[in-house]
């Protein structure tokens, strides 16, 4: 024992052992915007989006659903549909491995929870992604289960919702994650064909292979504010061009501006503006969506 | 042409150097050096051969990048007659890293699209290293929708690093022109055959390789990211490319077995650059054979089978329950 040690009460001593765990974890949180201390149940309340500033935060594939979907007869869709490693692909790690721990932090078997149930009373099919789970990237189980909620979709002849929160392609799963593009995009003319709306709300962030083949060319194109949307990643382009990129690049307002996606919505507003479109679209009188 | 050898290659360099250099000799030699000059040619072609029979997947992505590989103009004019190149997405501008037209596939009409990367430093820069922007897709699916119109098979040639990263394509909607891209060719009535000839580079390859058949160069690869690109992600470090190359499976063998391609074309000994008429020969034969399957379907039936095979693509598990 150093004469400091020796010196010191012991009060102290045991404190600067380790272990001192006074104030439970995630009580409080900081907007990364706007720097306010908020509680956390204040911003889980208000969707992630901070009371203060508007910015709004990430939000998980369930939370989502529960926020747009009413509360009543919702049911889950390709719950059933699991990953599987084809590649055998290990990089610093096991593809298994991040499929593992990705499943142990966010609850889910994959990065895509679709849902049947209903906006403000109207019926939909609705997919989200969980960008907690590798980075919301879209390999065969996203695929099959998007594919499986069109298919439920025009069963029940219900409208199709996507909300986007994807880095793109699942690398893990090589050439067959890139065939979910097609895969994805092809399904929805089955909806086309039988003029049931397909709606997709882009949310931070939506980029590579997921922009780049459904979540573009719905019928109508909602993107949160600031959400990063686009099909090359900031840094890619960054080296690609040697230059710096303007502010704002690909944020949504730039989207917005350049003629990209119909409109900008408030997370807080979203269900009602969804409802509005979806009776809109449909020919629904303006009471269905009240 | 003096054939350009890969790092790989270099056994066979030193060999065929060896070999020019004693055919400059044997002019003015007075001993008949003929007989050494075809053993080494022997050598030369058992060597490569040995050195082709083993390719890693990171030595195939070498041979699919090679300088001389014949592009989609070259195969164009192999394989085509009265090729008519159009022009424009009639909105904004020519993209020349994506090329199109009308053409003849034996005698038939048909409509022809492909990437085009350039030969030389000026070509290059004009055909953008065949990286298109949002109007190089919208030009191909302008003249894909001329052939659905008219009821011409479609044929693409996929050959592209990539769709280009850039602040303009942005601007202008990449993502959205490779989207609408793939929405259209699902369901266009009319015969789409594709051939991954080089680099079949993700979404930008994809834009224009959804098709009934997909046929795929021996020594061509076709990948979600480029490996380079793979490994900077990854392993953050480009330098780990061939690991990253091993890993993706992006060779024409691989992708067969995963049922993502549905025929590879044989290519002739050292790569397509080496033999390039053999190689259009190659193509042009497993190209007409699938043009006639094709042919005699109609236009539904097509599209059924397309949409079949498009959602049969993934592999995962089901729970039981």
């Amino acid at each position: 024992m150093s004469w400091l040690q020796k010196l010191l009460p012991p009060k102290i001593q045991r404190s600067a052992g380790g272990g001192r765990k006074t104030v439970p974890e995630g009580l409080w949180t900081k907007c990364p915007a706007c720097d306010v201390v908020l509680y956390a149940t204040d911003l889980e309340k208000n969707l992630n989006v901070c009371p203060k500033c508007g910015h709004h935060q990430r939000v998980g594939a369930r939370a989502r659903l529960e926020a747009l979907l009413d509360a009543d007869g919702r049911f889950e869709i390709g719950a059933e549909v699991l990953p599987v490693d084809t590649l055998k692909f290990k990089d610093s790690r096991r593809y298994t491995e991040r499929l593992a721990e990705a499943h142990e932090q966010t609850g889910e078997t994959d990065a895509l929870v679709v849902m049947q149930g209903s906006i403000r009373a109207i019926g939909v099919v609705c997919a989200a992604f969980e960008f907690d789970f590798l980075g919301g990237s879209m390999g065969s189980v996203v695929g099959e289960r998007f594919v499986r909620g069109v298919r439920v979709a025009i069963e029940q002849k219900l409208p199709f919702v996507t909300v986007g929160a994807s880095g793109g392609a699942r690398m893990q799963e090589g050439l067959l994650s890139l065939a979910q593009m097609a895969k994805t995009t092809a399904a929805l003319t089955d909806l086309a064909e039988r003029r049931l709306p397909f709606v997709s709300v882009l949310s931070d962030p939506t980029m590579g292979g997921v922009s780049a083949s459904f979540a573009m060319i719905g019928d109508i194109v909602i993107a949160e504010p600031k959400a990063l949307i686009g099909f090359a990643g900031p840094r890619v382009i960054e080296q690609t061009m040697r230059q710096k990129l303007p502010e704002g690049f690909q944020r949504a307002e730039f989207l917005l501006e350049k003629g990209a996606i119909d409109m900008i919505v408030d997370r807080r507003q979203l269900r009602d503006k969804l409802a509005t479109l979806l009776a809109l679209l449909q020919g629904m009188p303006a009471e269905a969506a009240s | 042409m003096k054939t350009t050898f890969l790092e790989f290659e270099q056994p066979i360099a030193e060999l065929e150097q060896r070999i020019e250099e004693l055919r400059y000799v044997q002019d003015d030699s007075a001993v008949d050096i003929s007989e050494e000059i075809q053993r080494l040619a022997k050598r030369s072609q058992t060597l490569t051969k040995d050195i082709y029979g083993k390719l890693t997947p990171w030595q195939v992505a070498q041979v699919a990048r090679h300088p001389q590989r014949p592009y989609t103009l070259d195969y164009v004019q192999a394989l085509f007659t009265n090729f008519e190149e159009l022009h424009g997405d009639r909105a904004f501008a020519d993209d020349q890293s994506i090329v199109g037209g009308l053409a003849r596939f034996n005698g038939e009409a048909c409509v022809v699209i492909g990437h085009q990367k350039g030969r030389d430093t000026k070509e290059k820069i004009g055909r953008n290293f065949g990286m298109p922007k949002p109007e190089g897709y919208r030009k191909a699916l302008r003249v894909m929708k001329l052939g659905e119109k008219f009821a011409l098979p479609v044929f693409t040639f996929v050959d592209t690093p990539g769709a280009y990263p850039g602040v303009d394509a942005e601007e202008r909607g990449q993502s959205e022109a490779i989207g609408r891209n793939l929405f259209e060719m699902a369901r266009l009535r009319t015969p789409i055959l594709v051939s991954i000839i080089g680099e079949g580079g993700s979404g930008g390859a994809l834009a224009i390789a959804v098709g009934d058949v997909v046929l795929m160069l021996q020594y061509a690869t076709y990948s979600v990211i480029s490996p380079e690109g793979c490994a900077s992600i990854l392993w953050r470090s480009a330098d780990m490319a061939p690991e990253a190359a091993d890993a993706l499976g992006i060779t024409a063998n691989r992708l067969k077995t995963l049922g993502l391609i549905d025929k590879i074309v044989p290519e002739p000994l050292g790569g397509a650059h080496r033999d390039p008429q053999a190689a259009a020969q190659s193509l042009k034969k497993a190209l007409a054979e699938a043009l006639k399957q094709l042919q005699a379907k109609k236009p539904k039936e097509l599209v059924d089978e397309r949409l079949e095979r498009l959602m049969g693509h993934g592999k995962f598990k089901e729970a039981a329950g």
